[in-house]
């Protein structure tokens, strides 16, 4: 299958002009590339046009000129799991507070589930999203449709519509398919569909009443656990039944060993399944959960520093496809209540990639280009190309400031949210320029810019 | 150490402890007399804020600050939820504007208590949250083994049923650990999970025969919607295997019960009212060791102010 330019999706900007900048003087990194040099990045009609010698560049009418030194390119991040909240839940976040998000966090595209108020299952629902977007998205965004209709796991919603919409995939993110004989369905119907299906893997059954993960600490606390079994279960049963009917999955948010165990053997055995871990996965632990702070409290859970080591793992070899943040917004009345009733999520799309930087790669955990092909490698997951440096390509750049140094919230997010699980941790690098489907989609208040006279 | 609030038994250190159920014998006095009233608390007001229903707990509480002289506002939340009706932040903060100095909680959910004083000035005390705890059971019923053994050091209890339910035996497996005893757990597996030994310092049985050797039988409250879950498969099956009667209970072993009991159920209807059964001593306890958990807060503590008792 051809992949998709990321100018695919929908946003804003998509019949504006391609921008016309240089990045001077930038070290340029695109690990996929091969590439990881100081160069002049030129980017004409939204194009990069070159990878010239550092400072050599001439200023010229209509192009901007940025001194980036010190600041490095990457290929912009993509995200295939975040929730925009629109339609139903706009006090928490929108299509346009939720891309500023995903902007300001140095992505060049997102995926937007579809367990919104009432949920994504039409055809009209896709096609009136996508209009939306077009006013409201501040970097490319494309729509998954719910899997079954109204979410309820009984009926199948219609794929081929669907996708003829425009959808990006289908899922019922948030909750599981709990028939295996719908599940079926699903992976025989991808065959016209063409369809990637993302799955929240949860085998509801003895997840039910679970707040936390399942453990020492649950126990004590007298709270619900939700047991890592019932990821790695419906993991199984999954990859079974796609091996059957040689169709292809998208695990998401993996948070249990056994659970990347399960995919490393499907992969070795052939099986197309593509996962994913989150930022809040790959750096906390069950141990933030000690307080009953709502703003630990997400599904899956956070699990043990065990299952924590191997999603490290999971990505280092191979066997995770990608970075995902499952950007999860929610009003301050839904978190600010007793950890038993709050909503379940965090929110991740400012904090994602300093966070991993800062926790994972600074210390030498995971290398610089691992973390940074994770970051965008989910866009092939559901058919589109993962951003290039290489001259040629579409421009889908971030700014990276490795020197930024930061509080996360300390100066307010984007999010209209503000449940983060990273507040008031110390954060180093961030997001100053953000060029998505060669437009720029994102600058830092406070990054001043030299332009050319 | 002085406390701030009774959230957790982790607030109770031994020395505390020991403060308390001391000051609780002083104020069992005071009840014997004609006139049960001390001014200690006197112009102080003690809300309690009850989620759940709860006779005896929160009738004690408010018979203790009575009896201390304080001015008692009892409210009875009606939702179960949050998300209905007023969020418990905006009710706290309407409370606290009568400015209580004490507030009783009771709550369905976990870490209630915690969250709560940031919303108030007013000293918190955990009266059951959730799953999770309940201090004050753990001190009554401290204070009432107290009265029949000098020392906790050593004493053999086994807490049995509900374990994973239970907040009464979360608080007192590690309260009673706290003076020394040496605890079982023990229940059916569906009841007491094995992660329940380790978090809690116990341990862990599920075969009801080795009860003859402990010095205190504690039993919990068997609850009906329990079966409907599929933790037991019937009350015949738990009644047969680990019911403690008069079979089961040796005539010197001391049995208790947080109460409300289930006759029939995790007692015998004999033994409730047996000479080495303290249950109704448990209750009478539960008076005086409120009014010394206020006392501890208002008088004793950190919030001291103006005239003490």
């Amino acid at each position: 299958m051809t992949l998709k330019q990321v100018s695919a999706l929908d946003w804003r900007r998509q019949d504006d002009p391609g921008s016309n900048v240089v990045l001077q003087q930038v070290r340029v990194f695109d690990p996929r590339a091969g590439i990881d040099s100081n160069h002049d990045l030129v980017i004409r009609d939204g194009e990069i046009a070159e990878l010239a010698t550092p400072g050599s560049v001439a200023p010229a009418e209509g192009l901007e000129i940025i001194d980036c030194h010190g600041l490095w390119a990457l290929p912009a991040f993509f995200d295939p799991h975040v929730h925009l909240r629109t339609p139903g839940g706009e006090a928490a976040e929108d299509l346009d507070t939720g891309t500023r998000a995903a902007a300001a966090g140095g992505y060049c595209g997102v995926i937007g589930m579809a367990n919104t108020r009432p949920p994504v299952d039409t055809p009209a629902d896709i096609r009136s999203l996508r209009l939306r977007a077009r006013n409201d998205a501040q970097v490319p965004v494309g729509f998954v449709a719910c899997a079954t209709k109204g979410m309820q796991g009984e009926e199948l919603t219609d794929g081929t519509q669907l996708a003829d919409a425009g959808a990006v995939g289908i899922s019922d993110d948030g909750l599981p398919i709990r028939s295996a004989r719908i599940m079926r369905r699903l992976l025989q119907y991808q065959r016209i569909t063409g369809l990637q299906i993302a799955l929240h893997e949860e085998e509801h059954e003895l997840a039910a009443g679970g707040s936390m993960h399942e453990g020492e600490l649950s126990a004590r606390l007298g709270v619900g656990g939700i047991p890592a079994l019932s990821e790695v279960l419906m993991i199984m049963r999954d990859i079974e039944l796609a091996d059957l009917e040689d169709a292809r999955i998208h695990v998401q948010h993996l948070s249990a060993r056994q659970s990347v165990e399960v995919i490393a053997r499907a992969l070795e055995r052939g099986v197309k399944v593509t996962s994913e871990a989150t930022p809040h996965h790959l750096v906390l632990t069950n141990d933030a959960t000690a307080t009953l702070d709502a703003n630990f409290k997400m599904n899956p859970p956070l699990r043990t520093e065990d299952d924590r080591q191997a999603l490290i793992e999971g990505l280092r070899d191979g066997t995770i496809t990608c970075i995902a943040t499952d950007h999860a917004p929610h009003p301050v009345e839904r978190k600010d209540v007793p950890f038993e009733e709050a909503a379940m999520g965090v929110t991740g799309l400012e904090t994602a990639f300093p966070v991993i930087y800062t926790e994972l790669v600074k210390p030498g955990v995971l290398d610089l280009g691992l973390v940074v092909d994770k970051m965008s490698s989910g866009a092939a997951a559901f058919d589109f190309e993962p951003p290039s440096l290489q001259v040629g390509s579409e421009a889908n750049v971030t700014l990276f400031d490795p020197e930024a140094d930061w509080i996360a919230g300390a100066d307010g997010w984007e999010s209209r949210s503000h449940n983060s699980c990273f507040t008031g941790r110390r954060m180093q690098g961030k997001t100053r320029m953000t060029i998505a489907a060669g437009r720029i989609a994102y600058r830092q208040r406070e990054f001043v810019m030299g332009v050319a006279r | 150490m002085a406390l701030e609030h009774l959230l957790t038994v982790d607030d109770l250190d031994r020395e505390t402890i020991e403060r308390i159920v001391a000051r609780a014998g002083s104020f069992a006095e005071v009840s014997g007399r004609d006139i049960k009233k001390v001014p200690a608390l006197r112009g102080r007001t003690v809300a309690t804020l009850f989620y759940e229903n709860s006779t005896r707990t929160s009738s004690s509480f408010e018979l203790a600050a009575k009896r201390l002289s304080a001015d008692v506002i009892p409210i009875k939340a009606g939702g179960s939820s949050v998300a209905k009706g007023e969020s418990l932040e905006d009710t706290v903060r309407t409370l606290s504007a009568y400015g209580p100095e004490v507030i009783v909680l009771r709550a369905p959910w976990a870490g209630a208590g915690d969250m709560i004083t940031r919303w108030t000035d007013a000293a918190v005390v955990n009266a059951g949250d959730g799953k999770r705890e309940h201090p004050s059971q753990s001190l009554l019923d401290i204070y009432t083994l107290r009265r029949h053994f000098d020392s906790l050091e050593g004493k053999k209890i086994w807490i049995v049923g509900d374990i994973l339910h239970s907040r009464v035996a979360r608080s007192n497996a590690r309260a009673f650990r706290t003076m020394g005893a040496h605890v079982t757990l023990c229940g059916p597996p569906t009841l007491l999970p094995p992660q329940m030994g380790e978090a809690l310092g116990c341990e862990v049985t599920h075969d009801i025969t080795g009860v003859d050797d402990a010095d205190v039988i504690y039993t919990l409250r068997i609850q009906n919607e329990r079966m409907n879950e599929s933790f037991m498969p019937s009350l015949a099956e738990y009644v047969i295997g680990y019911q403690i009667n008069s079979k089961r209970l040796g005539a010197k072993q001391l049995l208790m019960h947080p109460g409300p009991v289930n006759r029939g159920v995790e007692l015998s209807a004999d033994v409730v009212g047996a000479p080495n059964s303290l249950i109704e001593q448990q209750v009478e306890s539960g008076l005086v060791v409120r009014m010394a958990i206020l006392y501890e807060l208002l008088a004793g503590g950190k919030r001291q102010m103006g005239e003490t008792a």
